[in-house]
Order: structure tokens, then sequence, then C-alpha cells
């Protein structure tokens, strides 16, 4: 780091007016460095993460090759393991959960910052934020607790009568399942969704808003037209920061899903997640082969993030290019 | 900075004082289930002997990996080590590890049944029936002739187990596969299995908490924590064709039925025991003992503590809901203490 300063001392052109040993007396030179490690270890530490998951689970890899992605059995007795019903539970809760949040969420952002008076919004974002910093083991309670009888007497008997032509909500209701899990993990992720999208409407220019006004557009026009769309990318990154929520959800997922590795067309039927079998089983695994493949499960739950997440950001990519002039107003 | 400096200094002095002042320090690893009463066993022998031990209730899988890897001192565990986890200790540390049963538990069915509020009898065809999926009516004839003075509804029966990796869930299928030849086909005995059939709950307050909820359902719970929250349990027939309910006297002839059959190293499985009043989902909890420590201090604190656990210390687990060992086991145990070396 030091040595390279000094060889290229015009790459910057505070470098240049001042010498090195000058930069380091004043702790510039200190200030950078230490920043620089503080980023760079960010990076390690995902590298060394991705490597021990990688190294930990070389069994499975050699038994199972590929086919532990599409396989449904997981028996430890039998030491067969297969990620299928993991893998699905946890994208289907995900779902659910997004397209719960997404709407609430985005709508109560833009009422926050553009419509509430500021002595409604400020005390609201207090408690918003309160909730995004309550433990995930008391949303399980209260999914055990609230969400699983209303599901079971008034949730799932509703959606029956009226949807029921539909197989996602036919089969029995025991009160767990993907869609009590999908409510529980909306509920955590709301906020998140809220606080980050209200800071990103807040910081929308004045101007923008002037102008779209003052060309004649009501004030909703602006607010729906102008100001959510210059925010977009913003907007686009808390539901990044629910969805990764949701994927790693552990203790509230456990309590709420059913805990059995099924894959079922029936949302109402009890499923199982990547975080959850880990959780579950990871303490009492014996032998060697159980214990690598619920570190690969891991690997997969990492893997299935990164992809996800990189799918949404082409998404924000394609969407961004074909609008990107601002003459929708 | 030269105030940090000393700050610094006075702390690395204090721990210093702490660990000087701990004396002899003993680790293990193991079961979640005997974790009460190791507590209150482990604490009272600090105060009487002077030996700290420190356990950490880790699951039994964890502490039979830790004890093999040399991690901690001793291990502890719901189920027995097979043969394979045996050979697998020898290989890498040279010698063999020992059994000694310290306590009993005991795993019993509960139910939420809309309109009864009978002890429902279980067979143990009518319980791996269930498990399996095989039975999925309250009113089928399996569970009804054992419960001719209670009317049974029509209605489908949900199962519940526990999801986490348990030894509760060892000794339930452990006792499914000796009474049903198709459980051990298809499902056989561990700390997690693939259940044919059921939800899942995370321990024992989720499997409670589930069965509480779910109208018509059925699972299973530790004795220990049934009785503490009172939750209303049913009876099993045991082998001598007595339907029992689990308590510490039952589960205790449990044992002493199993214990003229004992073998030299203790693996054994005590459910469907013989003997009239014996519970049969009944089950020791081990501590595993390495048969050679290098250090001889740590050695002798080791044996103390588990000849005083099986003889003094039996004087407080009932107290907690846990069935004492017999005497023939207790005297067994001393003998093979001296293998310790």
């Amino acid at each position: 780091m030091a040595t390279s300063s000094i060889h290229v001392p015009s790459a910057n052109p505070v470098d240049g007016s001042r010498s090195f040993l000058s930069r380091l007396r004043s702790g510039d030179e200190i200030a950078r460095l230490i920043t620089f490690i503080f980023a760079a270890s960010v990076v390690l530490l995902t590298v060394l993460l991705v490597y021990e998951l990688w190294i930990a689970s070389s069994l499975p890899r050699q038994k199972f090759g590929l086919a532990f992605f599409v396989t449904k059995l997981w028996d430890p007795i039998a030491e067969q393991f297969g990620a299928l019903t993991f893998i699905y539970g946890t994208i289907v809760t995900s779902a659910v959960a997004l397209l719960i949040a997404v709407p609430l969420g985005i709508g109560a952002a833009i009422f926050l910052a553009e419509l509430a008076p500021q002595k409604v919004s400020d005390p609201l974002q207090f408690f918003i934020d309160l909730l995004a910093a309550v433990p995930s083991v008391i949303y399980g309670v209260l999914g055990v607790f609230i969400v699983i009888p209303l599901m079971r007497t008034v949730i799932a008997p509703t959606l029956k009568a009226t949807l029921g032509f539909i197989p996602l909500f036919q089969g029995p209701a025991y009160g767990v399942g993907f869609f009590t899990a999908g409510i529980v993990l909306a509920i955590m992720v709301i906020p998140y969704i809220i606080s980050v999208s209200r800071e990103v409407l807040l910081s929308v220019p004045r101007d923008q808003r002037e102008a779209a006004l003052a060309l004649g557009s009501t004030r909703w026009e602006a607010t729906w037209k102008v100001v959510v769309p210059f925010a977009r990318t913003g907007i686009m990154g808390s539901i990044f920061l629910a969805l990764a929520r949701a994927l790693g959800e552990t203790m509230a997922v456990t309590m709420v899903i059913g805990n059995t590795p099924a894959i079922s067309s029936s949302l109402f039927a009890p499923g199982y997640s990547i975080a959850a079998v880990i959780a579950n089983e990871f303490t009492e695994a014996t032998g060697d082969i159980y214990i690598q493949s619920l570190i690969q499960l891991g690997l997969v739950l990492f893997l299935l993030t990164f992809i996800l997440n990189g799918l949404a950001r082409l998404l924000m990519l394609l969407t961004a290019a074909r609008g990107s002039g601002t003459g929708r107003v | 900075m030269k105030r940090l400096t000393g700050l610094l200094a006075l702390a690395l002095l204090l721990a210093g004082v702490m660990f000087a002042q701990s004396g002899l320090m003993i680790t293990g690893a193991g079961a979640t289930f005997p974790n009460p009463i190791y507590s209150k066993w482990f604490d009272q022998f600090h105060k009487s002997n002077g030996t700290q031990i420190n356990y950490q209730p880790v699951g039994s899988g964890a502490g039979i990996k830790q004890v093999t890897d040399g991690t901690v001192d001793f291990g502890a565990s719901d189920g027995p080590m097979n043969d394979d986890q045996l050979k697998a200790y020898r290989t890498k540390n040279g010698v063999g590890i020992l059994h000694f049963p310290t306590v009993l538990g005991a795993a019993v069915p509960t139910y939420n049944v809309p309109g009864v509020d009978a002890t429902l009898n279980f067979t143990p065809e009518a319980l791996a029936g269930i498990f399996l999926g095989r039975i999925s009516k309250w009113n089928d004839p399996a569970i009804a002739n054992a419960n001719k003075s209670v009317s049974l509804p029509a209605n489908d029966i949900v199962v519940i187990h526990r999801s986490d990796g348990s030894g509760t869930t060892y000794i339930w299928t452990d006792y499914l596969s000796k009474v049903s030849a198709d459980w051990k086909d298809k499902v056989s005995k561990g700390t997690s299995v693939n259940w044919p059939v059921g939800l899942g709950g995370k321990g024992n307050e989720g499997v409670t908490g589930l069965i509480k909820q779910t109208p018509n359902s059925i699972g299973y719970v530790e004795l220990i924590y049934a009785a503490q929250n009172k939750i209303p349990f049913g009876t099993v027939k045991n082998s001598a064709g007595t339907f029992v309910k689990a308590d510490l006297s039952t589960v205790s002839e449990a044992a002493s039925g199993a214990s003229k059959t004992m073998p030299e190293d203790f693996r054994v499985s005590i459910t469907n025991a013989p003997g009239k009043n014996a519970y049969p989902i009944s089950s020791f909890t081990w501590l595993l003992i390495p048969e050679k420590f290098k250090d001889t201090a740590k050695r002798d604190a080791m044996k103390n503590f588990v000849k005083w656990a099986i003889t003094d210390g039996q004087g407080d687990v009932e107290a907690l809901s846990y069935a004492k060992l017999p005497k023939e086991v207790v005297d067994k145990e001393l003998k093979a203490l001296s293998k310790v070396q």
C-alpha cells in the first residue's frame, strides 16, 4: 500500500502536493490504511466463509454430486441427503413474504415520506425502526400464538371458500406451513422496506417535485410519476435487503413452517426451509456425511442468496435501461 | 494512554487471580436432556470437592463428536455410541471409551382430541400405525379397542414429532423399531429420522405448542417436561401386557427389568423392557468417559464425581423428575469405574 503511493504520487492530486512522510504525520496515510483494512476484511470474510463451507462439505459432493440439488429425500438414518425440499421451502416462503411486504412497505413509505405531515411521520418512523430491531424469536412467538390460530380458523377457510379452485389454496390447513411462514416473514421484513424506502424518497431533490407540480401535475401524480421512479434504485435496494433477510431467517420460520421436508402445491401445507433444517438438526447430527450435508446446505443457501440477488440486480439494470427517459411525466 | 495501559494490566492481573483460584477444571459436552440434574450435580460437587466441571449441553451428537476429537474431557449422550463411533474413537485416541448410566428418562405420548378428557391407552401397534401413517382416524379399531369407555371422534389424526435432533426422538424411534418390523425397515431409529407423516415442532415446547393448537393431534415429549408442565399424557401397553403410565417408579422398574441382562459396557436399550409395571419407552442417559486420562488429577476427580453422582447424587434426581438408577446397575458401575486409568 504505502510503497505504491510513493511510486505514483501523481495518481491523486492531493498525494502530489505533499510528501508521504507529511501525510503519514498528519494521519492521512494511517487513516487510509486502516479504513482499507476494514473494507478488505469484508471481502476476506466472505471468501473465507465460502472456502470453509466448501472444504467442510466435500463428502456429500463426492457421493451425491449435483443430484444433491434435485433429490427430495432427506434420510439421516439411511444417509441419503437431498436439498430440493429445503430449497423449495426457502424460495416459496420468501416469495410469499415479498408479495405481501413489498406493496405494503412501499405504500407505507410513500405515505410517510410524501403525504403525511411531519408530526405523524416522525413518530411512526420511530415505531418502524423499533420493529426492525425486534429479535426474530419474538416474531416466531407472535406467529405461534396469533398467526397460526388465525390461519387455521379464519384465513385458510376464507381463502378456501373464495379462491379454493386454485391448487395453491387447497388441502388441509394445520395452521403451520408455507403461507404462515410467509406472513410472519412479511411482518419481519416490512420495517426494512419502509425504513430504507422512506429515506430514499426523502432524499429525492425538491426541484424534481416542484418541476412536476409546476407542469400542472397533481400531488399524487408528482409522487407516483416523478418521485418514486427517481428513487427506484434505492427502493429496489430495500427489497434486496428484505429478500436477504427472508431467505436466511431461521428462528421465526422454524417455529411456524411445520418442519416437514415435503414439496406441495398447497401453500397451507407444512414445509421446511434451509436455515430451519440446519438450526434443527446440526447439534444432534452424527456421522460425517450427515454433518457435511448440513454444511453443504449452508453453501446452497449462500449460493441461492447470491443468485437471487444477482437476478434482482439484473432486473434492475434492465428496467433502468428501458425507463431511462424521464419523459413519462 | 498510560491510564489505559494501567487498567489493562489490572484486568490481566485479575483474570490471572481468577484462573489461579479455580483449581482443577474438567470440561464436558453433550446431551441436553440430563442438563438440569448435571448442572445441579456439578454445582454441588464443586462446593464439596473444589473441582470445577464445565458442562455444555450442546446435544448428544455434538457431545460424541467433541469427546472423540478430544476437545472436551468427557461426553454425554442420550443414546449409546454405536460400534462405528466406538471404532472411530479407538482409532483416533488409541484407547476405548466407557459408558456410565447416570439417570433415567422416558418419552410419553401426549394428545389433543376435542371432547376426550380421559387418559387414553395406546398399544404398540396403535402407536406404530399412527406414526407410520397407516392409522389415520381417531376411531380406528386399533385405538378404540384399547379405550372402550371413551367415545373417539372419526377425525383425521395429525402426527406431531420433534424437528430438532434429540435424545427423546431416539428413545421414541428405538421403541417403535422394537415393536414394529415395518417401522424398523422403513424408518429405523435415530436422533433425527425421515418421518413418514406429521409436522415437526422444535423442542419439547414446540411439540407441546403444536399439540395444544392442533385439534386431533398426537405427539411425544420427555416425561420430565410433561411432569413439570402438567401436560396430560397417555398410557402405553408394555411387553407384559399391562397399560402403564410413565412415572418415576415405572421407569425405574424398566431399568431393573433390564439390568439382569445388562452388558459389561452398559450400552443397553431398555425400551420395551420386561417387568409387569415397567414403562416401555424408557432409557438411560450416559456419561462417556475415556479409558485413559493423561492428567491423573483429572482422572481421579472424574472418577470421584461419577462415584458420587451414582450413589449420593441419586438423592437429588427425583426432585427434578428423573428416575433413579436401580441398585444393581449402581453396583455394576462402581466396579466398572476401575477400568478408567
